[in-house]
């Protein structure tokens, strides 16, 4: 349906007063705002001698976490690569050794690779998990100096999750530790 | 007649300059922190302590930067402009009084009854003592005064208009443009607020308007529209924002300095600090009493501490309106061009006249100065009271709204028109 002169509604502008034609009233007004917050707390950060705390839902780089035994948590079910958008994962999976078996480990990543510079950090791989094994940190400041040193492997994101277990900063996300319920047996097998 | 040394004239121009120059340094510092503090940031404080020494590693970036001349600019003019821009900016230091300065004595008038040696002999006296003082100012005694700062400050216009068109460079040329139309216009309000104060002091002499006020009061409580319009007008002419439509950054890239780099771009942006050094100095001495401070200059008691107390005084003044204009910088948006001409053709131009007329009552019937004060007040309060009548502007008139018959499409009377 077109638009017909019916429906449009003119509005006319305010009328200035004396107060507003004089001017002065109005840039004293617009001073009184500016000088009022040249002495109001500043609020920069003064980013490398302080940093910033990150929200703890906040998706940086990649960890994967360790169970209680301090084995790594992933049972290298290829969820993460496949949900992947940017296919940054790449994992060779390998029977699990002996001693894992007993605790219904069957497969584990003998490499768990992650291109860093690939990775759009949707956090999708961490949506995938079944077992909550690997989880986006609030690792913001990540850099390197080439393209290699940018593709992290397994132990390296291991030690991403103790480094950031250390300090204290868990995504909020977080259930490490145990393992999920998909790790569970079938009921009745 | 005031004596010409060479050597202390060479010592006083390398002082000044270095003064001028290091405080057009610091007001750059000056504008990005006060823009930083307004914005609830905390500005540039990486250099120096607090950032104190970011004019000097800007200075020596503009240095370090390489000389780009493009090809399409006209080589001779291109390389002129920054100089012309700042030379004459710096030009218009020499009569501006930075401290403390004494008139030069009057001619002593002979009567038939003298003894005919006895004036020779005291205007002599007079001058001896005059050529004893030192003057805060380059060239003193100069008549002409603030009339050659006006002169050059005209001049100025070539510096940017040259820049503009020898880029060859739409953008340049606009901001040119704008430039000269905006120079033009706010010339004449300058000119004709500060005239009232020439009529009352019967002298362009800048050392004299001060000693005038000195004995007499400050010409703002006089005259507070007449140093509103100089102020106002006085940004307008170094291009301050309300009015730096010449650069303005979101329509012009840069304006009228788009095509300069390094140093020549440094000078150009010099220029404008420059300006409004001069500005807020030419500010203070006609109307806020130049060295003057409510007898406060003079409480040392001797010679050197008073001149030292001068200085201070009339810097404090620059400073302090130089501050002012960096607040009220980040406080006003741009005009819009016509809002500008209007400002300067339609309210200041009238006004100015008006508060000029008023003076010459004043001086013709010997009326108290104070008149003109309530006159400069009525005057303000009579332009805002009839802006508010009349509601908009002429070249902005308020809409006639005809309500068109039902079924016709929205649109269609300005596709008509």
């Amino acid at each position: 349906m077109p638009l017909t002169e019916a429906d449009v509604q003119w509005v006319e502008e305010a009328k200035l007063g004396l107060w507003e034609q004089l001017y002065i009233p109005a840039l004293v007004d617009g001073l009184k705002t500016t000088v009022g917050h040249i002495f109001k707390k500043k609020i920069t950060e003064q980013y490398p001698e302080d940093e910033p705390k990150m929200p703890a839902n906040y998706r940086g780089v990649h960890r994967l976490n360790r169970d209680e035994a301090g084995r790594v948590k992933c049972v290298a079910c290829y969820m993460c690569a496949t949900a992947c958008p940017a296919h940054c994962i790449d994992i060779v999976a390998a029977p699990a050794p002996a001693d894992w078996q007993k605790d219904g480990r069957e497969k584990y990543p003998e490499t768990f690779v992650i291109d860093e510079l690939r990775c759009i950090y949707c956090g999708m791989c961490e949506e995938a998990c079944p077992v909550d094994a690997i989880e986006l940190t609030t690792l913001y400041d990540l850099t390197g100096l080439s393209r290699e040193q940018m593709v992290f492997d397994k132990e390296k994101l291991l030690s991403v999750f103790d480094t950031t277990t250390k300090a204290g900063t868990d995504p909020v996300r977080t259930r490490s530790g145990k393992l999920g319920p998909a790790s569970e047996a079938p009921p009745g097998a | 007649m005031p004596t010409f040394d060479p050597l202390i004239t060479a010592i006083v121009i390398v002082c000044l300059f270095a003064g001028v120059l290091g405080v057009c340094a610091y007001l750059t510092l000056g504008e990005r922190k006060i823009s930083a503090w307004m914005q609830d940031r905390v500005g540039p404080n990486r250099v120096g302590p607090g950032g104190l020494l970011q004019p000097m590693a800007d200075g020596a970036k503009f240095f370090l930067k390489e000389e780009v001349v493009p090809d399409h600019v006209d080589k001779v003019f291109y390389l002129l402009a920054p100089a012309v821009a700042v030379g004459t900016a710096l030009m218009a230091l020499a009569v501006v009084p930075f401290g403390g300065t004494t008139p030069v004595p009057d001619p002593i008038p002979v009567h038939s009854g003298d003894v005919p040696a006895a004036p020779v002999q005291e205007f002599a006296k007079q001058q001896a003592e005059y050529a004893e003082t030192f003057q805060f100012v380059l060239a003193p005694g100069l008549d002409i005064g603030v009339l050659y700062i006006f002169a050059l400050g005209s001049l100025a216009a070539y510096g940017v208009i040259l820049a503009g068109w020898s880029a060859n460079n739409k953008y340049s040329l606009l901001g040119a443009l704008r430039s000269s139309a905006q120079i033009i216009s706010y010339e004449i309000p300058l000119g004709m607020s500060v005239l009232g104060v020439f009529l009352i002091v019967g002298s362009l002499n800048p050392e004299k308007i001060i000693a005038w006020q000195a004995a007499n009061g400050w010409f703002v409580a006089f005259m507070p529209l007449a140093a509103l319009l100089f102020l106002t007008s006085s940004y307008a002419e170094s291009s301050r924002l309300p009015f730096d439509l010449p650069e303005a950054e979101q329509e012009l890239v840069g304006g009228f300095h788009t095509e300069y780099s390094s140093m020549k771009l440094g000078l150009l942006l010099l220029t404008e600090y420059v300006h409004l050094v001069t500005a807020s100095f030419m500010m203070a001495v006609l109307f806020l009493g130049g060295w003057n401070l409510f007898g406060l200059e003079s409480c040392t008691g001797t010679v050197v501490g008073d001149a030292i107390l001068k200085l201070l005084i009339l810097s404090g003044k620059m400073v302090g309106l130089a501050v002012f204009a960096q607040l009220v910088r980040w406080t006003i948006p741009r005009f819009r061009f016509d809002q500008l001409m209007n400002l300067a053709w339609k309210v200041m131009i009238p006004l100015a006249l008006l508060n000029l007329l008023a003076v010459m009552f004043v001086k013709q019937y010997s009326f108290m100065l104070v008149t003109l004060t309530g006159v400069n007040v009525l005057l303000f309060v009579g332009a805002g009271l009839w802006g508010a009548r009349s509601g908009g502007t002429v070249s902005n008139p308020k809409r006639q709204v005809a309500p068109q018959p039902v079924g016709v499409p929205a649109g269609v009377t300005y596709a008509g028109r």
